[in-house]
Formats: structure tokens, sequence, C-alpha cells
């Protein structure tokens, strides 16, 4: 016991005596965190709108007027000219054309029925769905109002319509940073865990001072034990720190307990520790351990449903993120911050993290024992 | 000058003596391609929903029907009570709780109005209003079914076409991101490290007193970088084009030219790194924290630059990234010349200029 708390007090003087380090450790969660959120956004707003309206009545006024209007739009160029509008796409200028055709107003009076073209830049294909979504529902509205105006129907004598009303649950402002600063955090500490301790180890090794290490009367297990605690205990510290920093800045909402957060992320770690000593029992140099750990670590940071939800993707990459640590903290943290569940909602997940840290940890051991 | 080849060898052989290395280097790309290809998308499939029936009658039990009819949605469970959507929203696999309140279809033919409530788990804030909006068409759709073939008067279609990307694919926008991403890697990333390790092992000292000039030195430890740059962009550019049909629509010679100044900014970069620190560690962590990470979230590869707060647009446009980025999107899928993306390109050439000048005068020859 004397010999890791040694080997523990050792660690920590290295870790704070690299100013670099130290930096990383306090400033750069802080720094992530609030540049991250901000841009992490995927929010679409203030799309840039070109409007060709040809028509020029009242009503293909006030469709635009009510396009503008409704924030997701910002009106960009309103012509005649159907060349300038497209050469706006082509440039970028433009994420959206609406096109109103000549006598859009009389054919509707007459004809019951006219036309509109909506021309999308969907080059980011996320962004140009979400463009069309509004601007089909802002449409959608607006051909109700003048229906009901024209005809000022009378509800009792006109088609029967089915009412929806909707509300959003746990986030009614929808603001994208309370969906996107716990799944950061998660970021932030997975770096520590995974990228950290492997390097730690692999430092000894390319320097050579693990040779001496060696033939100290240190137990490997004290040895990895007391590379590994140093950076557990860092990165709940990160934890911490970004669930302040989301709570003072971004007013995160924690619905749930604290504690459960803590609990699961202190079983995770040790997932993401294994992953980093077993990274290191292979590799040679710092270079290589920080590769492979990455090219990892990015795979699994991309498939946990951070960005994009898991349900989207095909069943064969839902089924690889049953193996993704990474996934099951983005989850657990969501649901434990934002919508209060609680130990029955999360116990499963704890379990699925427990077998994963004695699986890495086992054979990153075993792992080590054979190559030093 | 045979001094040089004889260092770049030197350099070549270090790599390629280095398996796992190489393997991660040429399998990092394709694997992301494939999974940014095939596994993220943005659209919604088999959302899973629970309903809460309160009517249960023949037209209510029609409209939950229609709902689950399409790819969109998924009935997960059917709710019993109001007080059971919360704890079935926190159970964490349910993103919409449709409730249909008693009386559905008496209302809708007796009282010509009948409602229906969507509420949508906004934890995630664009999946609920994408959710809301296919419900919102599905319902619309039941309710032009109950009301017979009478037309609707006064009907405004609209049709939809989608520019340059007709499929919706997120591939045409990460092929540019990877590309970049990879080469800033393997460019600014490594060979900072590489540098580094010289100076963290002590062999810079070495090789500063061999009778090789500084810049050669520098130069020599670059030029296998480039060349796997090179390789890993002509990989993806093959995958974009071979597996995911994104098409060149530009000249390709152009292409791989910007590709080029891009591969000089970002080894630009990494040479700028090396020569502010001289350990392994920070080194990597600062091309990590300081280049990847704001590539990959303020070049507007993976979220739209507009919708970010002014001060980080302003930040944006310190990437080169970003510039690579329009220049690679340009050229492939709207066909631009050099006549549209030269300002793009003077940015590069400038940034390039600048990080190469700043290295040169903070290059120290003595290591204390």
């Amino acid at each position: 016991m004397r010999t890791i708390f040694f080997i523990l007090q050792k660690e920590f003087l290295q870790i704070f005596r690299n100013r670099g380090m130290v930096a990383i450790i306090f400033l750069m969660p802080i720094i992530q965190l609030l540049v991250l959120a901000n841009a992490a956004n995927y929010e679409v707003r203030n799309l840039a709108i070109d409007v060709v309206d040809q028509d020029h009545s009242s009503w293909s006024q006030r469709l635009v007027n009510k396009l503008t209007a409704s924030g997701y739009f910002k009106l960009h160029r309103q012509t005649f000219n159907e060349k300038a509008a497209f050469e706006d796409l082509q440039l970028d200028k433009a994420d959206i054309v609406l096109m109103i055709p000549r006598h859009f107003e009389r054919d509707l009076v007459r004809e019951d029925k006219a036309s509109l073209q909506l021309l999308v830049n969907a080059i980011n294909g996320s962004k140009a769905g979400l463009a069309n979504g509004y601007a089909n529902n802002i449409i959608r509205s607006f051909n109700q109002n003048i229906r009901m105006e024209w005809l000022a129907l009378d509800s009792r004598n006109g088609p029967a319509v089915i009412e929806v009303t909707y509300s959003n649950w746990f986030n009614t402002r929808l603001d994208y940073k309370v969906f996107m600063v716990p799944g950061i955090i998660v970021v932030l500490v997975t770096m520590i865990g995974a990228f950290l301790s492997g390097m730690n180890i692999v430092k000894e090794k390319e320097i050579g001072t693990i040779e001496q290490l060696n033939v100290t009367p240190i137990h490997k297990h004290h040895f990895i034990l007391g590379k590994l605690i140093p950076f557990w205990i860092v990165a709940l510290f990160e934890l911490a720190l970004g669930l302040l920093v989301g709570k003072l800045v971004f007013h995160l909402p924690m619905a749930g307990s604290l504690w459960l957060v803590f609990l699961f992320a202190a079983v995770y770690l040790w997932v993401m520790l294994g992953m980093g000593l077993l990274i290191s029992t292979f590799t040679e140099t710092q270079q290589q351990a920080m590769f492979i750990a990455w090219f990892f670590v990015i795979i699994f940071i991309l498939m946990s449903g951070l960005f994009t939800p898991v349900e989207n993707m095909p069943h064969w990459a839902q089924v690889l993120t049953w193996f993704n640590p990474i996934a099951y903290f983005v989850k657990v943290i969501r649901m434990v911050l934002l919508k209060g569940s609680g130990w029955a909602n999360i116990q499963i997940y704890l379990l699925i993290m427990l077998v994963y840290a004695l699986v890495m940890n086992g054979i990153a051991i075993w792992n080590y024992r054979k190559t030093t | 000058m045979r001094q040089f080849f004889v260092f770049a060898r030197k350099e070549f052989y270090h790599i390629f003596r280095d398996k796992r290395t190489l393997l991660i280097l040429f399998g990092m790309p394709v694997v992301q391609i494939v999974l940014f290809g095939f596994a993220i998308t943005n659209e919604i499939k088999n959302a899973e929903i629970a309903v809460l029936d309160q009517s249960r009658d023949y037209y209510s039990n029609r409209l939950v029907q229609q709902l689950q009819a399409g790819s969109y949605f998924k009935i997960d469970q059917e709710l019993q009570s109001h007080q059971a959507i919360e704890a079935a929203f926190k159970e964490g696999r349910i993103k919409m709780v449709v409730v249909i309140p008693p009386k559905f279809g008496e209302s809708f033919f007796h009282l010509h109005k009948a409602q229906v409530q969507l509420l949508a788990d906004a934890g995630d804030p664009n999946t609920a209003t994408t959710l809301i909006n296919y419900a919102r068409a599905i319902i619309g759709n039941y309710q032009q079914q109950l009301n017979g073939p009478q037309a609707m008067p006064l009907t405004i279609n609209t049709t939809v076409r989608m520019q340059y990307n007709p499929a919706l694919k997120s591939v045409f926008l990460f092929v540019p991101g990877v590309m970049t991403l990879i080469l800033l890697l393997v460019s600014a990333m490594m060979t900072s490290i590489t540098i580094a390790r010289e100076k963290e092992l002590g062999t810079m000292e070495i090789l500063l007193v061999s009778p090789l000039p500084p810049a050669m030195i520098v130069t020599g430890k670059v030029v296998p970088y480039i060349a796997l740059a090179f390789i890993n962009a002509l990989v993806i550019l093959g995958m974009g084009v071979w597996l995911f049909g994104m098409p060149i629509k530009g000249n390709i010679v152009l292409l791989l030219l910007e590709c080029a100044l891009f591969v000089l900014t970002s080894l630009g970069l990494g040479i700028l790194i090396s020569t502010v620190t001289d350990k392994q560690q920070t080194a990597m962590m600062a091309s990590m924290m300081g280049l990847l990470m704001p590539t990959v979230l303020l070049s507007g590869f993976i979220f739209p630059v507009e919708s970010m707060p002014l001060p980080l647009q302003l930040l944006s446009n310190v990437m080169p990234a970003k510039w690579f980025i329009i220049i690679l999107k340009d050229i492939m899928l709207k066909g631009s010349g050099l006549r549209d993306i030269w300002p793009q390109s003077l940015v590069l050439c400038g940034m390039t200029l600048l990080f190469v000048t700043i290295s040169i005068r903070k290059f120290k020859i003595r290591l204390s």
C-alpha cells in the first residue's frame, strides 16, 4: 500500500511539474467547453433565402414576410431574375431559393391550386433537410391561413380537421447547447483517460526509465495502479469542473442525481484507462500510442451518438455501438442530467461498463506481464 | 544535395519500420470514410415512439397504424395513462409520445375537429423538431383520407429540388472534411511530433552538429510526410469517387495542386508547433487541441458556421482548413475553376508564408 502511495506521489509531482500539462488539465477543458458548446451547434437559423417573386401579388408578399418573420430565414435578395438567384446558390450566398411563378395568386383563386418551387443548396444534407422542413411548414400554415380567410370557413361546414398540438419536453426552448454540453464533457473526460494514461507509461518505455522501475522491488500491479490512479482522479476532477462550467455558463439542467453521474464516470474511466494501458503494452513510442488511441477514440466518438443519433444508423452500425463505451456514457449522462433518470434506468448500463472495465483491464494486465 | 537524400532516406526508414503507425495512417482514412459514408446520417429512420390512445376507437387505431406504416416510426410501447409518459421518457428509448384524447373519431365526424398531441423528447432538439414534422405530415395525410376525395380549396403545391446533392448524402460533406483532417493530421501533427521527438531524445543535438544546415534537416524530416499525405489524399479521393459516387466536376490537376498547397500550409504549421515545443506530449496536445479539434468544429465540416456566434465565425477564418474545405467543395461539387477560388488559394499561400517565416525566426540552433 505504501509503495502505491509513493508512486502516486511521484506521478502527481511529475504531472504538476510539467507546466504544459497543468494548462491542459485546468485551462483546456474550460476553453474547450466554452468554444465547443458554441461551435457544435446544429441549430439552423438565419438561412439566407433568395426570393424570385414573379407574381408580385399581395399573397406572394405575405408569404415572403411570413418566411422572414419566422426567424429561420433571412432575406438575402428579392428579384425577378432567376439567374441572379441561381448564381447566389452557386456561390453559397443563398441556402435556399423560393420561386413564386407568375399568376400565383390568380391560379390559386381561379383553379384552386398553384405551385411554388423551392431550390435548396443540399451540399450539407442535414441542413438542407431542416431548411426544407421549415419552409414547407411555413408554406403549409400560410396555405391554411389564406384558405380560412378566403372561404371565411365556418369550421362546422368545411372539411373536418385534426388539430395537432405539440410540446417539447425536457428542453422546452430547444436549446442545442443543453444537448451538446454533456456530450462534450464526456469527450473531455475520455481524452484524459484514454490518452494521457497510455502515453505516460509509454514515455517511461521510450526514455528507458521503465528498466529502472522494473529492477526496483515495485510490484507490477503497484506500478500499474500508480500510473492509472492519478489520471482517474484528474479525470473525475475534470468532470466536476466541466459540470460546474456547464451549470454556471450554460445553465445546464441537472434533473437527476449527480452522484449517479460520478458513479458511472468512475466505472467508465476504468474502461478508458484500461484501454490506454492496453495500447501502451503493445506500443514502443509515444507517437504510436497517441496515434492508435486517437484512431479508436475518434471512431468511438463519431459512433457514440454524440453528434448524430445512434437510432439513425444502419443496423450493423447500431450493433457496433453495443461495444462502444463512449456511447453508453453519452447516453447515461444525458439521461440523468436532462431527464432525471434514476438508478433503475441506468443500472443495466453500469453493469455493462463494469464488465467492460474488468475485461479491458484483464487483457491489458495479462498482456503487460507477457511483454516486460 | 546527396547528404539531403541520405537524410530523407533515413526518415523514410523510420516511418516504414514502424508498421503499426503506417497501418493506422492508411487504415484511418478508409475506416473514417466508410463510417461517415454508411453509418453517420441525419436521416431519421425507425424512431421509437410510444402511443397513449385514450379513445381506442376504429379511427384512432387507424391513425396509429398509419404512423407505423412508414419507415419513420416504430411503436415501442402503448401507454395506459398520462403518468406513464414521464417514466417512459426516462427509460431513454422512446423519442416521442403520441397522445390521442378520448372520442377521437366521434369528435372528428361530429364536431369536425379532433385533437392529437405530440410530446417530443427535446433533449435532442433537432431530432425532436424533425419527428414532429414527420408526424404532422402523416397526420395531415390521414386527415385528407378521412375527408375522402373531396378536394381542398386553394391548395399550394410545393415542389422541392435539392441542388448539388439530391440524395442528401452526408458523404459529400464528409469526404472533403475527412481529407482535410487527414492531411492536417499527417502533415502538421506527425511532423511536429517527429521533430519534437528528436529534441526530447536528445538526437536533435547530434543532427545540429552534423554538416547539414538546419533548414535541410527540417526539410529532410518533412519530405516523407509530404509523400504520405499525398497518397492518403489520393486514397480518400478514390474512395469518395468510386465507393460513394462523389463527382469531381472541376479540373483534377487543379484539385491536386490545391491539395499540395494545403499540405505545405499544414507542414508550415507543424514546423511552427515543433519550434515552440520540445516535448512530444506537448506537441501532440498542442496539435490535437489547437489544430484538430478546432478544425473539426470550426471549419464548417460538421457544424454550419452560420449558426455560430460572431466571435467564433471570425475565429473560423483563421483556420486554414476552412479555406481548403471551401476549395475542395467548389472544385468537386460545383466544378469551379481557378477563377472562382483564387481568393481562398491566396489566403492559404499567405498563411503558408507566415508560418514558415515565423518558424525560421523562432528556430533555435542551440538547445539551451
